[in-house]
């Protein structure tokens, strides 16, 4: 079984203007000790199907469908108080906005300790030593000396180890994180992605990485997701998906990302555009989603929207004209 | 190939349809006209619908009532309210129902009299200050010791030195408002100040009188248009009070302050007298800081969520 | 070279005072730009590279004279712009112009797109009646791929991607030599980034113009740009044509820029820097080399003395300049000898 089963999630938004569909009949599971990058552009419905595994969604104006089964255990059905109990301490999150998902008038050493106490009932001194542990646990030199310091003392690289020492504080099995390394330099996100890659192999918890950055994808993920509109539109081991990627989709988008070094091989000297604009999810869209961007777009594409096909072991993807093995059909 | 007309049930062979998904929230009706706008913004509809009662009652006052406000009638002095006197009469035997209609003449004529001086003088001092530097330093360290005297209390000193009439209140209480106006406006103008597209009017060649009046003011009206709503019920408040207290108002012109102030020695046996332009004075400034607050909500989204 | 170049800057400075106190006196200064110089050719792209708080972004502003310079000469056309009264760059003005990178801050929310693209053709007077005017707000529709009738719409009509073509209209309204592309990409989604970037390099090509380009995204400038220049805290540390600056980086920090960034192929093996710490701050830079806080190179020397930009020989090609003192020291010791790009980048 795995540790977090989403199925045919639903995650709708009532709107003046309508109903905003932002996630709509989205499944996928997540093995224990796994890493899953779910990526995608922005309101694609990446960062809301995070949020609507915590059940962080605002209800109403929002709504959740479907079924979230955690070890098992449905979280759309449980109490407000089972899903206290879960936050932070079985499920735990990492937001992308190191200075605002901190608290400025609380030390580091009581954010991370106050977790500890709520789920572990620590004593204030025992929270306090391990809040010390899990600053050197995040590579963050003189714990002892900065878990007594607040968050402005604290540079955007050391908020997010902060942010993930609280996140990793009561040893979650699962730790969703919403673009972790977007607002940071390039340097500061190869030193964060190192600390998780290292961590994921002394901790062992499962990640959920939601990104639109492929690169951070390809470094740290095992297996992807990649959504487009509110539905998942492909998924498959990263290895397949970047070396054979079966949805136009995900083929446009990685054409469309130069890589580092292409002037030493001389490769592309044109990206690959996408063209035109995410249709709006205030309408039903009745075929493929994809199908009003989508260069092997058909009648059928724009009548009848495409199941999921596995096209080749654990490779899936929503294309009526994606092969099963090789490339996509003329 | 046109499969665009297939009935459902007759795809191509191969070709595998996916679930349909249903919609799990009722749809939405988009409603347009005076309902939907009601709809949409409740606020506006109830404060607006509200101050326009109260225009309407001070404009047609003379229609809505046919006795004088100021007509007196010592044999008929405070008598309870009645179908004679709906709202009672005062200790002159003034018509208190009358008095309160005319009354909100001065009230919303010093309202929006204020709010609409205050926020032109406001403007041009904040778009000036927002943009001379050696300016600014001066004029808000002078605003700052306007902002240290209690503005009600800055009222009542410049009420000392002149004669009590309307024009006088409306320009006591817009002296004292003006720096609230003119620090928000300065604040609005040093943010827009900073935002790319007056750079690029910069770099585009824009003179500096072409991007106050193009790219800084028309940026700035949104704010002030709510700010100025505050600012006209907190104008109705202070004429009340000055009148009150007798520093407004002349007593000859009926005002909701001034009647108050006629029945404040018979609070205990005649609530009435008080009452009823107390309720009115209530109405109107509730009315128009929900027209604000909702202007606030419908101007700026964004705005809405931090305040 | 043998024509003069288009926009030449020399040790260009931008200091911003910190006022606090009781009576607002300067306290402290942030040494944004300390000193920097480079040149653009005509119709080159020089892109200006760094972390966030390097002061690229400052670069580009003091170009434009949106604030006065603290040092330096900026030379736009053989002209001296850097001192010049505000009335006699206003025309001066047209010859430079700007996209910005927030597409929703960058448009007058209460401007449609006509007025916006007409401001700077009114501006410099560029056109002759009304109807030229006309003539020229259609054919900048067309340039930036935008349907003519969108002309008459506001800014918030428009997707994040169009918006920025509109800034791209008004920044081409002037018909510019040099366009300063502050981070023009980098709010847009990666795969409305892509069409941005070649609508770029086809406007360049069919117009001829040079372009400052500035950004932190290491792959877009590699894929648009002619030269490099590295910035750290407020000083360029390397120049160099595209394929000798990542064919052959000679600054260390250069070096981490490259290994730093992920590369969307999985299950490569790279060379890895990673640097150790965080970017100091401009406010107090390190005394001698700026960089050597976080150098995995540093030796004592880099504490005392500041590194000059100078040549470095590179057998990939010319002018390639950097400031590092490791290249005194002989090719057996110097860990920037011969070219270590392909293995950073892990292609090739």
């Amino acid at each position: 079984m795995a540790l977090l089963e989403v199925d045919a999630l639903q995650t709708h938004f009532r709107t003046p203007d309508g109903i905003n569909r932002a996630v709509d009949g989205v499944s996928f599971h997540v093995n224990a000790g796994e890493t899953l990058a779910i990526v995608g552009e922005s309101g694609c419905g990446k960062s809301v199907t995070a949020m609507s595994i915590l059940r962080l969604i605002p209800e109403p104006p929002g709504k959740i469908a479907g079924a979230i089964r955690f070890n098992g255990k449905n979280l759309l059905e449980a109490s407000d108080k089972e899903m206290r109990a879960i936050r932070g301490n079985e499920i735990s999150m990492i937001f992308q906005e190191p200075m605002t998902s901190l608290n400025p008038v609380l030390t580091v050493g009581r954010q991370i300790g106050e977790t500890l106490r709520l789920h572990q009932g620590l004593s204030a001194q025992a929270a306090e030593d391990r809040a010390v542990e899990m600053l050197n646990l995040v590579g963050i030199p003189e714990a002892k000396r900065r878990v007594k310091e607040y968050p402005h003392q604290l540079s955007g690289g050391m908020r997010q180890r902060v942010m993930i020492a609280i996140a990793l504080a009561c040893n979650p099995k699962l730790l969703i994180a919403d673009e972790p390394t977007t607002a940071l330099d390039v340097t500061i996100q190869a030193q964060i992605l190192d600390l998780m890659r290292d961590l994921k192999h002394r901790v062992g918890a499962a990640i959920v990485l939601i990104t639109h950055d492929l690169g951070v994808v390809a470094e740290v993920a095992e297996r992807v997701v990649v959504m487009y509109a509110g539905k998942k539109v492909e998924e498959a081991p990263v290895h397949a998906l970047f070396n054979s990627p079966r949805h136009p989709y995900t083929q446009g988008l990685l054409g469309s990302v130069p890589k580092l070094g292409s002037s030493l091989t001389g490769e592309a000297t044109r990206l690959a555009e996408i063209p035109g604009l995410v249709p709006s999810l205030k309408q039903k869209i009745p075929g493929c989603v994809f199908a009003s961007r989508c260069p092997h777009a058909t009648d059928l594409c724009t009548a009848v929207a495409p199941a999921l096909e596995e096209k080749a072991p654990g490779h899936v993807a929503a294309c009526h004209y994606a092969l099963r093995e090789g490339a996509l059909a003329a | 190939m046109s499969t665009a007309t297939l009935p459902p049930g007759t795809l191509p062979p191969g070709v595998n349809a996916a679930v349909p998904m249903r919609d799990i929230m009722p749809p939405v009706r988009a409603r347009g006209g005076l309902l939907g706008f009601i709809r949409r913004n409740p606020t506006i509809a109830v404060g607006g619908f509200l101050v326009f009662l109260m225009v309407f009652i001070a404009v047609f006052a003379p229609f809505l009532t046919s006795k004088d406000p100021t007509a007196l009638a010592p044999a008929l002095r405070t008598r309870e309210p009645s179908a004679q006197f709906w709202f009672g009469s005062d200790m002159l035997g003034r018509d208190i129902y009358s008095r309160v209609l005319y009354g909100a003449r001065v009230s919303l004529t010093v309202g929006f009299a204020v709010a609409i001086c205050a926020s032109a003088i406001g403007l041009f001092i904040g778009l000036v200050s927002g943009f001379i530097r050696v300016a600014d330093s001066i004029i808000m360290r002078i605003m700052d010791g306007m902002m240290s005297i209690p503005s009600i209390l800055l009222a009542i000193a410049l009420m000392a030195l002149t004669r009590g009439s309307v024009g006088n209140v409306v320009l006591a209480i817009t002296i004292a408002e003006i720096p609230r106006v003119s620090r928000l406006v300065r604040g609005v103008v040093l943010s827009l100040r900073e935002q790319p597209y007056v750079d690029a009017a910069v770099a585009s060649g824009t003179r500096t009188p072409m991007i106050i009046i193009r790219h800084i003011l028309p940026n700035t009206l949104a704010p002030l248009t709510v700010q100025a709503t505050y600012i006209c019920a907190s104008a109705m408040i202070t004429e009340a009070i000055l009148s009150f207290i007798g520093a407004g108002t002349p007593p000859i012109i009926p005002s909701w302050g001034n009647i108050m102030a006629e029945g404040r020695a018979l609070w205990q046996v005649k609530p009435y007298i008080v009452f009823f332009p107390a309720l009115f004075l209530s109405i109107t400034v509730l009315a128009v800081n929900l027209l604000g607050d909702g202007l606030r909500d419908a101007l700026d989204p964004r705005m809405a969520k931090r305040l | 070279m043998s024509t003069a170049p288009l926009l030449q800057v020399n040790d260009l400075k931008k200091h911003f005072p910190i006022h606090g106190g009781f009576f607002g006196g300067v306290t402290a200064k942030v040494y944004a730009v300390d000193g920097i110089s480079f040149d653009i050719a005509k119709g080159e792209t020089l892109s200006l590279v760094g972390e966030s708080g390097c002061g690229k972004s400052t670069v580009g502003k003091a170009l434009l004279r949106l604030f006065p310079l603290t040092d330096g000469q900026v030379i736009l056309g053989g002209e001296r712009i850097d001192d010049m009264p505000a009335a006699t760059l206003r025309p001066i003005r047209r010859r430079m112009q700007v996209v910005f990178q927030d597409p929703f801050s960058s448009l007058n929310p209460r401007m449609r797109v006509r007025d916006i693209l007409a401001e700077p053709i009114r501006n410099f007077g560029l056109a002759k009646n009304s109807a030229d005017l006309e003539a020229r707000l259609v054919a900048l529709m067309d340039k930036v791929r935008l349907p003519k009738d969108a002309i008459n719409r506001w800014p918030h009509e428009f997707s994040g991607g169009q918006r920025q073509r509109i800034g791209i209209a008004r920044a081409l309204a002037g018909e510019p030599d040099l366009i300063i592309c502050d981070e023009a990409v980098s709010a847009l989604d990666v795969s409305v980034k892509a069409q941005i970037v070649n609508l770029l390099q086809d406007l360049q090509k069919e117009l001829g113009l040079a372009m400052l380009f500035i950004s932190h995204d290491l792959a877009i400038v590699e894929h648009m740009t002619h030269r490099v220049a590295v910035m750290y805290l407020g000083k360029i540390v390397e120049v160099a044509p595209r394929r000798s600056l990542f064919g052959a980086p000679k600054h260390p920090y250069t070096e981490a820029l490259l290994s730093a960034v992920p590369q969307p192929t999985p299950g490569i093996q790279r060379q890895r820097v990673i640097l150790k710490g965080d970017v100091p701050s401009p406010i107090n830079p390190p005394k001698g080399c700026r960089f050597h806080t976080r150098c995995p190179y540093a030796f004592d020397r880099c504490r005392v003395e500041e590194p000059p930009l100078r040549p470095i020989h590179d057998a990939m090609g010319e002018g390639h300049v950097a400031a590092c003192h490791l290249h005194d020291l002989p090719d057996a010791e110097n860990p920037l000898a011969g070219a270590k790009g392909a293995a950073l980048l892990a292609v090739g």
